[in-house]
This record gives C-alpha cells, structure tokens and sequence, in this order.
C-alpha cells in the first residue's frame, strides 16, 4: 500500500475516532437546527406568557384603545396606583400600566410595573399603540383626519435586477446575498483555522513525542506531511458532511412532525412577533413569505456550495502546509506564536474587510483581495452570491491552486529540517537558512 | 571482508557548520560495527544520511555494492536515539502501522510481532495504550519495530538508554543472535563497556572527521602501552628499595590485606614479558601477571581530547 495512503489512514482513523470529534458531529446540527427551529417552535406556542395587563389612566386618553392580542389582554381599573401595585404583587395582574395626569393637558409620560421582567413586545405594543393615539388626536386637533394621513403612507418593494453576460436579468436580493456570503466566508476562515491547526498540533505532537525520526526512517518527511495534511483535510469534508446532512436531517423530521401549512402560518407568527405593532408592513406578511422562497430559489446553489468546497480546500491545503512548517519548528505549542502571527494575519485582514467589501461586491479592493490566494479563500466566498464573472473565479481559483502548490513546496523544506531539531529555540533567521539546505 | 555498506567521501554541511569532513567508512557484512565520537561528532548526521533522512553534499553510500536508493529503506532498520511512539495510540496498532510503514503487509506483520510479543512476553500489551507503559515498556516495542521486517543493515543509537540490566542483557544477546543470522549493525553509543562487548569493528569521528578505523582487537592491540600489572604474594621486605633499582619504571604499588602487593609497572618497548617476570622474581612470590590491553574508554578519550595514555585502570 502506498505509504502516504497509510498516514493518510492513520491520521483520518484516528480523529475521526476522537470523542470530540463525535460530540462536535453531532452538537453542531441541533445547534444548527435549533437556530432555525426555535423561532417556529416560539411563535407557535402563543397560549404560553399571555400577560394580563391593568391600566390605570387618569388622562382617559386611552380607554378602549387598547385591544387584546394573543399575548396579552388589558383591563381598565379605577383604583389607586398603590392598591393595583399590591394586586400586581399578589398576582391578579402580570403587568400594571400607568398612565398619570400630563401636566400640559397631553399625556407623555407612563409607567409599567410589574413583578417580572416585561417583554419587550409586549412594552413596544403598549408604546406603539400610545403614540399611535396621541399622534391621531393631535392630528384631529389640527383638523387633518388620520385616513388621509395613513392612506398617503407609501412603502415601495424594490426589486434589483442584474444583468449579465447572456443577458439574461435575475433578481438579485442584497440582503440575503449578505448574509449568505459573509456566512460561508465566516464558515471558511473557521474551517481553515480549526483544521490548520488540527496540522500544526498533529505535528508538534510527532515531534515532541520523538516518533518523528521513526517515521522519516521509513518515509520521505514530504509524505509524513502531506499524509497528514490530507488526512486532516477529509476529517474536515467528513465533519462538514455530516452537518449538512445531519442538519437537514433533522430538520426535516422537524418539518414532517409540523405539517407544510401549519409551518407557513408559523412562519408568518414569527414574523408579525417582531413587527405586530407597526401597522405599515402588516399587510406585507404575506409577500414577504413569498419573497423569502423566492430568494432561496434564486440562489445559485450549486455555485455557492461548489465553490465553497475549493475555496475551503484550496485555503485549506494553503495554510495547512504553513502550519505545518510551523509545528515543524518549535517544540511545544507555546512557541508557535512568533510564527502564527504573520501566517494568520491575511486570513484575519480578509475576514475584517469581508465587512466592507459587502457593502461594495465589485469594487477594487474586492477583486485584488479575491484573487491574491492568501485572502481569496475568505474574500471570495463574500462576492460569490452577488456574480462573480467566470473569467475572475477562474483566474482567482488557479492562483490558489499555484498559491498551494507553492506553500506546500516551501513548507516542505522548512519541515524536513525542523522536525529533526530538537531543544532549539527557533528564530526566522534559522528557519531562512532551512530554506537552503 | 566484503564491506556491505560502505561510505565514500560523504560531506555535509549544515549552513557554516561542517557536521561531515570528507567521511569514508568500511562496516564488514555480518558484523557489529560501533560507531563512536562525542556528542557533536557527526554520528547522527551520518545515520541520517546512511536512513535517507538526509541527502549528502557530496560523496556517496553503497548498500550491499549498490548506490543507495529509496528503495533500500526496507532493508534498513533504525532506532534512532530520539525515539517515541504515538501517546494516544493501541501498542499492537502502532506496532502494525509503523511495520506497514516499513513495507510490510499486514497480516505477516501480525504474525511476526505474536512472535516477537510472545517472546518478550508481553502478549497482554497489545490493547493498551502507550502512554500507559514506562519507558522501558516504550523501548522493547520500539526494539521490536525495528527489526520485525528482518532488515539485512540494522542501525542502533543507544539502544540500551532507559533498560534496567536484565533487560539490556536480553537486548544484548538479541542483538547478537541477529548478527549471527546474518544482519550487518550499526552500534552508536557512548557506552564503552559495552561496544568491547559487542562490537567487531569500530570507526571512532569527532568534529566530522573520522580518527579510527579497524578492527576492534587490533585497535586495542595497537593502542598497547606497555603496561603491565603484578600480584605479589609476601614480598621481600626491602622491596621499596629493589623497587627503585629496577631497569623499569613502577608507577606505583599498592599494599593490599594479606600481605599482597600490587604493581603497576610501565615497561620499555623493548621488554619482553619474560624480562619483567624476571626481574620481579626477588621480590617475593608471584601470584599474577598481566600486560593491561587500554580500554575502549581509554583509547576513545585519548583520541578524542588528544591526550595521552597516561593513566591506566584495570579493566
């Protein structure tokens, strides 16, 4: 059997049989599924915290303004603040509002009391519906009736097209494009660490144990690497495969326990959680559910998940070879961090201007960043949602092929010298005149 | 002998440090070869190169009459001083991936090591895991590893550090039961005592340069100083002054219990044994004598610190 086939073997069996690698699996999707889950799951369960609300309103501005929700229901009381404070107390009420005398004839000020912490939906409902009575009685006042002014409110859905080279026009969707690409860009810069590091430890390990010289008896140090290397980079494929499905996995049984339509109307709960009291986008419910498969639809995905795998092995195999030249050259993990400054730092600039380069897809800084193959792995994965030209993404993807090829040629002699020395405190100018041995 | 590895001229240098000057060496098919020098001499690079490790700047190794090659690698077994094994991982599977390694299958490499555990009588190790063991459990299995592919060139560094005596005795006679089957070794070590033991031949280097050469009996014999030793049993009673008039010089005498006598005299080159007893024969009864051979100890400091002989112990 080929002998880099046996590291390989070797360094995948063994972490994949790791404790933490089996608690990660499988911590990792109920985390995931538990994002997307638990919002449905709180929105469903509306006859859990119904509030009962007292009010006190000695301005009689807001009788019978307010109405019941699914959460909450109000009753108007005419006691003394400090009996309804007491009955609050001893229970009869969750929640006391009170609404004193202004004094320049227009209430401005309220007071919540309660025994427990209030929601805040339920303390944005009670200050939406105030003002929203206010604003209409002083309009009154003016002599402006509130249908003209809510009829003359506009909202606008504005949809971005974009078009391209066979010109075709898509929508583009900004707000999803974001998310996506700072996500899987966010994802990727992870992934590199977690794994690269995986390398580096896996190394020191080698060494500081004295199997090193072993091994090398038997097989070229290049092999030792990039068996290693490898190894660690299918443990990466498997951990990562095994989110996904896993992750839909569990969120399909989810969906199955849930019927379709109910989902829907859940989904739409949530939604109007968040925004109940603002009248204007009540209406746009709906759409905006709509508007959410639509978006999902629109997404490249075959793109976006290809090219998240070669750019998190291409980024990857680039640094997991300097990583491992970094283990290779010191003796315990303490010492790494002379080295792992300038390694890391093109990884953490990438990450740090993704932020701004959402904002600006196409721009200069985006496309050098892209393409250099030390930041292209994070960089790119920020433009792929929004189009990236195929002529960039294939000159950008070469160049971290040719970026790797290089790494692993240098990392490789700096290797084969460091993991024969031992008890040497290592500075670069050692490690440059490794490079010429 | 037929030399079955030899090597011609090998240099190497190490950014502006000179680890190997020019080296040849001649290790004789089938035999023990001590590779000695103080820490820094050259001997690991030397390993290194002979492993493959390393490649030489210039010169060159021949493997049983061939030009070393990749290939060889499965013919050599190594132990090198700095040695360890994988902490985390199962004896019997570590054991399995570093014989694989070597080039062997799997399934013969199960057989040989129930036959090397058998023997060892360490069977019950199999699943337990290494850092479970001390280090001189550590050591046996790294012994075993080592040789289970039946290399024709064996090359030990220190092999005994970190054994308790009976242990290095069951390595010793092991290593020689090899040599007998027919295995060239490679010994390095800093322990003199035992490359008399064992050794057939020596080279001794130091600073990358080697200083010797040869067979191990004729160094020593080479390396004679005309020392001799003498028990004398109820010595004349004077003898301190017949002392002082001997045609020779006694570097000093030691009374010992029971009226016993010890000599150390360093005789002229051209005395003969027969001279000596001789003249030693009016003082007193004469219960030994010997000619004190230097020991590897002596000649190897000797050379090393480029001293002289001056001082001699029993051996």
């Amino acid at each position: 059997m080929n002998k880099t086939l046996l590291i390989l073997k070797r360094e995948y069996l063994t972490r994949v049989k790791k404790t933490s690698f089996i608690v990660m699996t499988i911590l990792g999707p109920l985390l995931m599924a538990a994002l997307m889950i638990v919002p449905i799951v709180l929105a469903t369960m509306d006859s859990v915290g119904k509030k009962s609300i007292a009010i006190i309103d000695e301005t009689n501005w807001f009788l019978g303004k307010f109405e019941d929700t699914d959460n909450m229901t109000f009753q108007y009381i005419f006691v003394s603040v400090d009996s309804a404070q007491k009955a609050v107390l001893e229970g009869s009420y969750d929640i006391l509002l009170y609404v004193p005398q202004p004094a320049l004839n227009i209430p401005a000020n309220a007071e919540i009391y309660s025994n427990r912490q209030v929601p805040m939906t339920t303390v944005s409902y009670i200050r939406n519906t105030m003002s929203r009575e206010v604003e209409t009685k002083k309009l009154l006042a003016s002599g402006i009736d509130p249908a003209v002014i809510k009829s003359a409110k506009a909202t606008i859905n504005l949809v971005t097209f974009r078009l391209d080279e066979t010109g075709e026009s898509k929508k583009s969707y900004t707000a999803v494009n974001v998310v996506l690409g700072l996500v899987t860009s966010i994802m990727i810069y992870f992934f590199i660490f977690i794994f690269g590091s995986q390398v580096m430890r896996g190394v020191i390990e080698e060494k500081t144990s004295r199997i090193v010289e072993v091994i090398v008896s038997s097989v070229r140090p290049f092999q030792l690497m990039m068996g290693k290397i490898t190894g660690i980079a299918l443990v990466g494929l498997t951990q990562f495969s095994l989110w996904v499905v896993l992750t839909a996995g569990i969120y399909g049984a989810f969906m199955l326990i849930y019927n379709p339509g109910e989902m829907a109307q859940a989904q739409i709960g949530a939604s109007t959680m968040m925004q109940q009291a603002n009248p204007a986008t009540e209406g746009l419910d709906q759409a905006a559910v709509s508007q959410v498969f639509e978006v999902i639809e629109a997404i490249n995905f075959k793109v976006i998940i290809g090219s998240f795998l070669f750019y998190f092995l291409g980024g990857y195999l680039l640094y997991g070879a300097l990583f491992a030249a970094i283990g290779s050259a010191v003796d315990n993990e303490a010492d790494t961090q002379q080295f792992m400054l300038p390694v890391s730092l093109p990884l953490i600039l990438g990450l740090v201007i993704s932020n701004f380069i959402v904002n600006n897809p196409d721009g200069s800084l985006a496309f050098w960043l892209s393409i250099i193959p030390l930041t292209s792995p994070v960089v790119m994965m920020v433009r792929i949602p929004f189009g990236v030209p195929y002529g960039e993404l294939i000159l950008s993807m070469s160049l971290l092929i040719a970026g790797f090829i290089f790494t692993t040629w240098f990392a490789g002699k700096i290797y084969r010298t460091g993991i024969l020395m031992y008890g040497k405190k290592v500075s670069y100018k050692e490690v440059w005149k490794w490079l010429k041995y | 002998m037929q030399a079955f590895l030899s090597v011609k001229e090998v240099t190497k240098k190490y950014a502006n440090h000179l680890a190997i000057n020019n080296l040849s060496l001649q290790v004789p098919k089938n035999s023990i070869y001590g590779l000695l020098g103080p820490n820094g001499a050259g001997k690991t690079s030397l390993i290194r190169i002979i492993n493959q490790i390393t490649a030489p700047d210039t010169g060159e190794v021949f493997f049983d009459e061939q030009a070393l090659r990749p290939e060889h690698i499965s013919r050599i077994g190594y132990l090198p001083e700095e040695r360890g094994l994988y902490k985390k991982m199962k004896v019997g599977e570590q054991a399995l991936y570093l014989a694989q390694l070597k080039g062997m299958s799997k399934t013969v490499a199960r057989q040989k090591l129930q036959y090397w555990f058998e023997k060892f009588s360490i069977e019950n190790w199999w699943n337990r895991k290494v850092e479970e063991l001390s280090k001189g459990m550590q050591q046996k299995i790294q012994f075993i590893v080592t040789i289970l592919h039946q290399p024709e060139l064996l090359i030990f560094d220190e092999p005994f550090s970190g054994f308790d005596p009976i242990n290095v005795n069951l390595l010793k006679s092991e290593i020689l039961k090899l040599r007998d089957q027919g295995a060239t070794i490679i010994f390095s070590t800093h322990n003199m005592a035992s490359v008399e033991e064992l050794c057939d031949n020596i080279a001794l280097i130091n600073n990358g340069n080697k200083i010797l050469e040869g067979k191990m009996s004729e160094i020593r014999e080479n390396h004679r100083t005309n020392t001799f030793e003498c028990e004398i049993k109820n010595p004349v009673t004077n003898f301190e002054t017949h002392i002082h008039s001997l045609p020779f010089s006694v570097k000093s005498f030691e009374r010992k219990p029971n009226e016993q006598l010890s000599l150390t005299i360093a005789a002229n080159e051209s005395d003969s044994g027969n001279d000596l007893l001789r003249q030693l024969l009016p003082l007193g009864e004469i219960t030994a004598f010997r000619e004190l051979l230097p020991s590897m100890n002596e000649i190897f400091i000797s050379h090393v610190s480029g001293s002289a002989l001056n001082t001699l112990s029993h051996e």
